[in-house]
This record gives C-alpha cells, sequence and structure tokens, in this order.
C-alpha cells in the first residue's frame, strides 16, 4: 500500500507556494491560462479546466467527474449539488481557495452543530482522491463558476492523454 | 428397542409444535396483530397484518392522532415497535431509542442514546440511515452504525449486554435491524463500497457472546459452507465454490455484504438473507487472469442457513460476476403460494438486477424467475431448463455489459440503475389476494468503471454513474406494482412520480399502505391499486408502514424523514428539469415537494 498522506499534501503546498503567486483582483484582465499535455493551468498556476465551444471538456475535468462520482456523490451528491446531509460543493467552492480545498480534503474536518455532527474524512490516505485532486478541482470549479451545467454528462473533447496513463500507473499502481 | 425410540422420536414431535424451536416469544409477540415486535412483521416477512377495522370503505376517513418529532434529521428508513403499549421509535444516527407510552400520547417513557464516534459517518455509503429496533424476551436489540451490537432493557431502556461485530476504521458498518432466533441474535454488517469482507454473525441473545460467523467469500469452512452438503441449483457447490471464482486474494475485499432484511422458517429452522455486490464496482478490475467474467461466488446470493449452526443449506447467486451494483439483499417473503399448480412453499425475492424470483424455500429450487419491471434490459432472461450448462444463469446482453464496453468507456441506458428495480424496501404479501405489493425504482443509468486502488476505510467504488426515469415509459421514477409470485407476472401497477422508497404494508380490511418521496402516506385497494386515502406527512417517506391496535382501535403508523440513496440521488434532482429527456412532470428535483425531518405520524380512524 502506497502512503498518500500528509507528505504528498504537504509537497503539493510545497510546490504550490513555490509558484508566483498573483492574486485576482490585481488586474481587470483575467490573465490567460496555459495548457502543458493538456491539463489547464490559470496564470498563478492553479489548476483549472478548459471547455471547447462545443461544449466539450478537457480529460482532466472528465477525470474529476468520474473520480468525484466515485469518490464523493455519495455526500456531497450528484454533480456537487449537495444531498440530505452534506453540503453542496458548488455553494462552499465559490468562495474556497485551492489551498484550502486540497486541505480540507486530505485532512478532512468535522462541524458540530446542536441539531447535527458533520464529518469531513480525511481523504489523505486514499490514491483514489489524492491521485485525482486537482481533476476533482477542476470538475468541481468548472460546476461552480455555471461552465458545465447541470444535468448533463460532460463530453470529453480528447480521450486519456499519455501524461494521464503514465500518472495513473505511478500514482495509483496497476 | 430401536423401535421405542422411534416412536419415541415421533412423539417428540408431535408434542412439541415447530413454534418451540423458533424463540417463542418472538413468535408468541409477533401472532398477537395488536402489536408490531420485530420490523419485518414477522420471521416470514410478509408485512402483512391481520387487523381490519380500517378497510376499503372507511380508510378516507383516517385522520392523524398524534405524531412525534425523532429530532434527527437524516434520513428515517425502518418503523416502530408495538409492544403492549408502549412504542420503540429508533433514529438514523446516533441511533437514538425512544420508548414511548401510548396510552399518553406517546410521552417519554426512556430514551437511549449510544456514544458513538462521528467519524463512523462519511464511511457510512449512502446516508447515516437505520433499518429499526428488535424486541424479544423483554429486550430491544440495536446495532448501531458502529456496529456495536446492544441489548436494552425494554422496561427501562438500561444497557444488559454490548457486542463489537464491525471496525469502521475498515469501513464496516450498520444500518440493519437484526434478527433474534431463539437464543441468538443474528446480525449483518455494511460496506461493500468499502472493501469490506462481509459476514453474518449469531450472537448468545442473553450474553452477547459470538457463537459464529460465516463469510459470504473465501474458503469454506469460514463461510460455513459444507461443499458436499450445501446445495445449489439441486447440486452440492462442491470444494471452494468461492475461492476458485475469484482472482488471486480479492476475495478478502470482494464485499458481499449482508445489510438487507432477513426471515426465518421455523419449520425448517433456516433463515434467509441476501449478499450484496462484489467490491469494486469497475468490473474489468475483478476479472480473471485471462481476462474474463469469473462468478465471485457467494456475492449476489440468497443463502439458506441453519440458525442454530450457520451451516448453509444452499445458496443461490443471482448475478454472478455482477457489473452494475445489482446487490442482492432485499427481503426474502417466505410465503405457501401455487406455483405451476402446485402449493409450494415458496420464497420469493424481488431482485436490485429487476428480476422477481420464486424458489422452494426447503431446497433452493429455483421456480420462477421474471422481470418486475418490464423496462429491465440487461438481461434477457434466467436459463430455466435444468439440462442447459446456462441453468439458473441470467443472460448478459453485450451492449448493457460494462464489462464488455470496457473500462474508461460509458455504457448508456441500463436499466435498472445501480438502486435497482428496488432496493431494501420491503414488499409486502397479503394471503388474501395471494399478491405481493412492492414497492420500486423505475430508474435507468449510463456507467463508466474506472481503476481504483484499495485503502482500508476509504471508498472503493470505480465506477461512475448518471440515473434517469427510466425513457420511453410514463416520466415517472417509481412504480408501486402487485406481484404474481406463481406466474412471475404483474398483476397491476400504479405510476409514482419518485421511486417508492417506502415498505409497504397489506392488511386484513383489504387496505395496503406505502410513503412516497414527496411525504403522502397512500392506502390503495389491494384489488386493483385504486388510491383510496392520502395524506401528506412532514417531510418525504423511506420508512416502512406498520400498523397496531391500542386502546380497541387500529392505528397506521410510518416515520417521515427523507434522506437515504434516495436523498442523494434525488434530492438534488436526477437531471436538470429542463433537459431533453422528454417525459413531462418527473424530473423536478425532490427538493421542491419537501425537506428533511425525523417524524413518526399516527393514523386511527375518528
Amino acid at each position: 500500500m502506497k502512503h498518500f498522506g500528509i507528505g504528498f499534501a504537504l509537497a503539493t503546498f510545497a510546490l504550490l507556494a513555490a509558484l508566483p503567486l498573483t492574486t485576482s483582483g490585481s488586474s481587470q484582465d483575467k490573465p490567460a491560462k496555459t495548457e502543458e499535455d493538456g491539463k489547464w493551468a490559470e496564470a498563478d498556476g492553479t489548476p483549472t479546466y478548459n471547455i471547447t465551444a462545443d461544449g466539450k471538456v478537457d480529460w482532466y475535468t472528465y477525470s474529476g467527474f468520474r473520480r468525484y462520482h466515485s469518490e464523493c456523490h455519495v455526500c456531497h451528491g450528484p454533480e456537487g449539488e449537495g444531498s440530505t446531509y452534506a453540503p453542496g460543493l458548488i455553494g462552499s467552492m465559490k468562495t474556497m481557495k485551492y489551498m484550502e480545498f486540497m486541505e480540507v480534503v486530505a485532512g478532512g474536518r468535522t462541524i458540530t452543530r446542536p441539531d447535527k455532527t458533520s464529518v469531513m474524512p480525511a481523504l489523505g490516505d486514499n490514491a483514489n482522491v489524492m491521485c485525482y485532486l486537482d481533476d476533482i478541482y477542476v470538475y468541481l470549479k468548472a460546476r461552480t463558476d455555471g461552465a458545465l451545467p447541470r444535468g448533463s454528462r460532460p463530453e470529453r473533447a480528447v480521450e486519456k492523454p499519455e501524461t494521464a496513463i503514465q500518472h495513473e500507473k505511478t500514482c495509483i499502481g496497476s | 428397542m430401536r423401535k421405542l425410540i422411534q416412536s419415541a422420536a415421533l412423539l417428540t414431535t408431535v408434542a412439541f409444535p415447530v413454534q418451540a424451536l423458533a424463540n417463542p416469544d418472538v413468535i408468541k409477540q409477533t401472532s398477537n396483530p395488536d402489536q408490531w415486535a420485530i420490523q419485518t412483521g414477522d420471521y416470514a416477512n410478509t408485512r402483512y397484518s391481520k387487523l381490519d377495522q380500517i378497510n376499503r370503505d372507511n380508510v378516507k376517513n383516517l385522520k392523524v392522532a398524534w405524531t412525534f418529532s425523532t429530532g434527527v434529521l437524516r434520513g428515517h428508513e425502518g418503523a416502530p415497535l408495538v409492544i403492549g403499549n408502549t412504542m420503540y421509535v429508533h433514529t438514523p444516527f446516533p441511533n437514538i431509542v425512544y420508548a414511548l407510552d401510548l396510552n399518553q400520547d406517546g410521552k417519554i417513557l426512556w430514551k437511549y442514546e449510544p456514544k458513538q464516534d462521528p467519524s463512523v459517518i462519511p464511511v457510512m455509503c449512502c446516508d447515516t440511515v437505520h433499518r429499526g429496533v428488535a424486541y424479544a424476551d423483554g429486550m430491544i436489540f440495536l446495532h448501531q452504525a458502529d456496529t456495536t451490537v446492544v441489548a436494552l432493557d425494554a422496561k427501562t431502556g438500561k444497557e444488559i449486554w454490548k457486542a463489537v461485530n464491525g471496525d469502521p476504521k475498515k469501513g464496516e458498518t450498520n444500518t440493519a435491524t437484526v434478527l433474534p432466533v431463539k437464543d441468538k441474535v443474528i446480525v449483518g454488517i455494511s460496506g461493500a463500497e468499502f472493501g469490506v469482507r462481509g459476514h453474518v454473525t449469531a450472537y448468545d441473545m442473553k450474553t452477547g457472546k459470538q457463537l459464529w460467523r460465516a463469510f459470504s467469500t473465501g474458503p469454506d469452512s469460514e463461510m460455513m459452507i459444507d461443499p458436499e452438503k450445501t446445495m445449489s441449483l439441486g447440486k452440492p457447490v462442491g470444494k471452494d465454490s468461492s475461492l476458485k471464482t475469484w482472482t488471486g486474494d480479492q476475495w478478502k475485499i470482494g464485499g458481499g455484504s449482508s445489510w438487507g432484511w432477513y426471515s426465518y422458517d421455523p419449520e425448517t429452522n433456516l433463515f434467509f438473507y441476501g449478499t450484496a455486490n462484489p467490491s469494486t464496482w469497475n468490473p474489468v478490475q475483478r476479472a480473471s487472469a485471462d481476462g474474463k467474467p469469473i462468478d465471485q461466488k457467494w456475492t449476489m446470493s440468497i443463502f439458506a442457513r441453519d440458525a442454530d449452526t450457520g451451516v448453509a443449506k444452499w445458496a443461490y447467486q443471482m448475478t454472478p460476476f455482477d457489473e452494475w451494483d445489482y446487490d442482492g439483499v432485499n427481503e426474502m417473503i417466505l410465503a405457501d403460494i401455487p406455483v405451476g399448480g402446485q402449493p409450494r412453499k415458496a420464497l420469493v425475492h424481488f431482485d436490485r438486477n429487476g428480476l422477481g424470483y420464486t424458489l422452494d424455500r426447503v431446497t433452493g429450487e429455483l421456480l420462477v424467475a421474471q422481470k418486475y419491471d418490464p423496462k429491465v434490459n440487461w438481461t434477457t432472461g434466467v436459463v430455466m431448463d435444468k439440462n442447459s450448462p446456462q441453468y439458473g444463469r441470467p443472460q448478459v446482453v453485450p451492449a448493457m455489459s460494462t464489462f464488455q464496453t470496457g473500462q474508461d468507456k460509458n455504457t448508456k441506458g441500463v436499466c435498472p440503475a445501480a438502486l435497482g428495480a428496488k432496493d431494501q424496501q420491503p414488499a409486502a404479501y397479503s394471503p388474501r389476494t395471494g399478491l405481493f405489493y412492492v414497492p420500486t425504482n423505475h430508474v435507468c443509468m449510463d456507467y463508466e468503471p474506472f481503476r481504483v486502488s484499495y485503502t482500508a476505510g476509504q471508498p472503493y467504488v470505480g465506477a461512475t454513474l448518471s440515473m434517469y426515469p427510466a425513457p420511453g415509459s410514463h416520466g415517472g421514477m417509481g412504480n408501486f406494482i402487485a406481484w404474481d409470485a406463481g406466474q412471475g407476472k404483474i398483476a397491476w401497477s400504479v405510476p409514482e412520480q419518485f421511486s417508492v422508497w417506502s415498505g409497504a404494508l397489506a392488511t386484513a380490511g383489504g387496505v395496503v399502505f406505502y410513503g412516497t418521496l414527496e411525504g403522502y402516506l397512500k392506502a390503495v385497494d389491494e384489488k386493483d391499486g385504486k388510491e383510496l386515502f392520502k395524506f401528506k406527512t412532514p417531510s418525504g417517506i423511506i420508512g416502512n408502514v406498520m400498523t397496531y391496535t391500542h386502546n380497541g382501535k387500529q392505528q397506521v403508523a410510518v416515520l417521515s424523514g427523507i434522506g437515504g440513496w434516495a436523498g442523494i440521488g434525488l434530492a438534488a434532482g436526477l437531471t436538470n428539469p429542463t433537459d431533453g429527456l422528454g417525459a413531462v412532470g418527473g424530473y423536478a428535483g425532490l427538493r421542491d415537494y419537501t425537506a428533511l425531518g425525523g417524524v413518526l405520524t399516527v393514523f386511527t380512524l375518528p
């Protein structure tokens, strides 16, 4: 069994911290996003989605859609809409930044209220989540931004890129 | 001398009626129609009541007698129990049990709230539902979410004993009720979405000591299977029937959990239950070493086991090599009905895979296997020719095979969806009509499997699904049907806008009751399904309807409280109301109809 715990998460944070962080608001024009081997990122390095004019999504957004509905949707509902006992992520992702998203997913959190206790489990050990964390993030971001409408299964514009195949092999094992 | 022993044996058989074999108290309590002593109403799981004060003519006059808020918001499955003048009401996590005084409009006599680690919550697939407590010998038995089994003094709510059945850190949890039989309490386990290895376990009713445990997968001894004596489709199962049908040691994380309803037949001393899906949901990862489908026994199976020893008498696998998450855990209803003109001691089971099965419960012989939703399309049917090598096996339609379509590919239009043509919501059987009254889902899906890795205590799913109302039908997501299990035919079918996720109740008054996800308690005519009464309760109903008598008057009670799988899949709406699937009405989200809240509503005639 591989270890995907705090080490993995910290390494990712460190990598992120090393990137030049340009906060939004410093410029009125949204800086252009970039693409590398089919993976898209904002100018500040935050992963993001790409949707073609005919509504098809990049591989990683598609992958995020799949992993979300395998790992997350039993609590957070179909397409991030929420369920009877866990919040809709398309709401919380409006304010949650990439770093906090990673922290909560890897480390979990518990919220206790008089009427109920909500528990987000720590998924830092879960390869099915941690190997696809960026994918899930960009999928939810696309849902949050309204770029990916409700009720339609996203269509992939491209098949699984070689980089993704290799990443899956090394990260999740075969 | 020999002759003497023989006649003594004969005398014994005659002198002690079959009831003496079972737990006499459960038999006594459940045979009194004024009470409701175990979740399933009786050992046979008929959910039929002999009470007839409320009938087809006067049911329209039903009024709410009193209500009770459980104080918990999550999905409320199961039903209250009534023993004498006390009602026992359970809740979803944190699994509170209330004893209510029926002589004082439900005044709380005692309340038991177990202390459970909330980290169990996210390890529970599909909401923190609970399907209720059971009563026997002056005790209330609760199998908590964290798998602690506890016996409470029914009078005081004090703990008598506790046992721990599983480990939530490995994804082992519980949502089911328990089966009290003889001197034992028999319990199951949940967690096939977390790669647990399913099992059924017996505890001593007086002390809580573990007596035996039978796994669903693995070596014969651990499954309590006798290779020569345990039968399947008329033949001994043979050595290593499970190990031979798995690749490597995948059976160790192979699912086959046992979270459904259990029935018991005092005559044969057998108890019956179903096993859940194999883990993961990605069939490609479960294929044989040379990439072919293999059965993964005994997931997706009906088991008949001896209630004393736990040893399996027979087993039947409904969906070998599952590719759709068609858990086999739904209830096994025991009824003596005519099949092909012959009276049979039958077991009737409405499987998630959309087939209604009738078997001989004594031998496990397969008698009937027919679709109970005409939209079921993953199979052309089950081979009934005993001479065929495919005997008893469903024939898979290649276009609907998520395995043949393959990993990273989307298989479209599979009916039923993973929640099944019916989930755990139990059907009822009325000996008056000989019909089974079945709450169903009318939902289809797209299913895309992909690679996952196993980590203890983490989801082990490996597929993504889109679900939508069955295309080319009435547009709704459910039906309430009457089923002739002798012939394998639908007698009548009432369309519902949403899946019917509530257990049915049949009564001697000729009225059949069920609840809807919008929150209606409905009463229909046993003959044709004609609606006779409905009342909108405070929240959607996923609980089971029950009935009892208090002060000489028949009462009908049901728990409201939307949630469960229905809460996940339906609360947000399955699909966009404006999308192009083309049917009318049924798509709007359930959230437009109801909101959370656990409430008990009790009805009676004025």
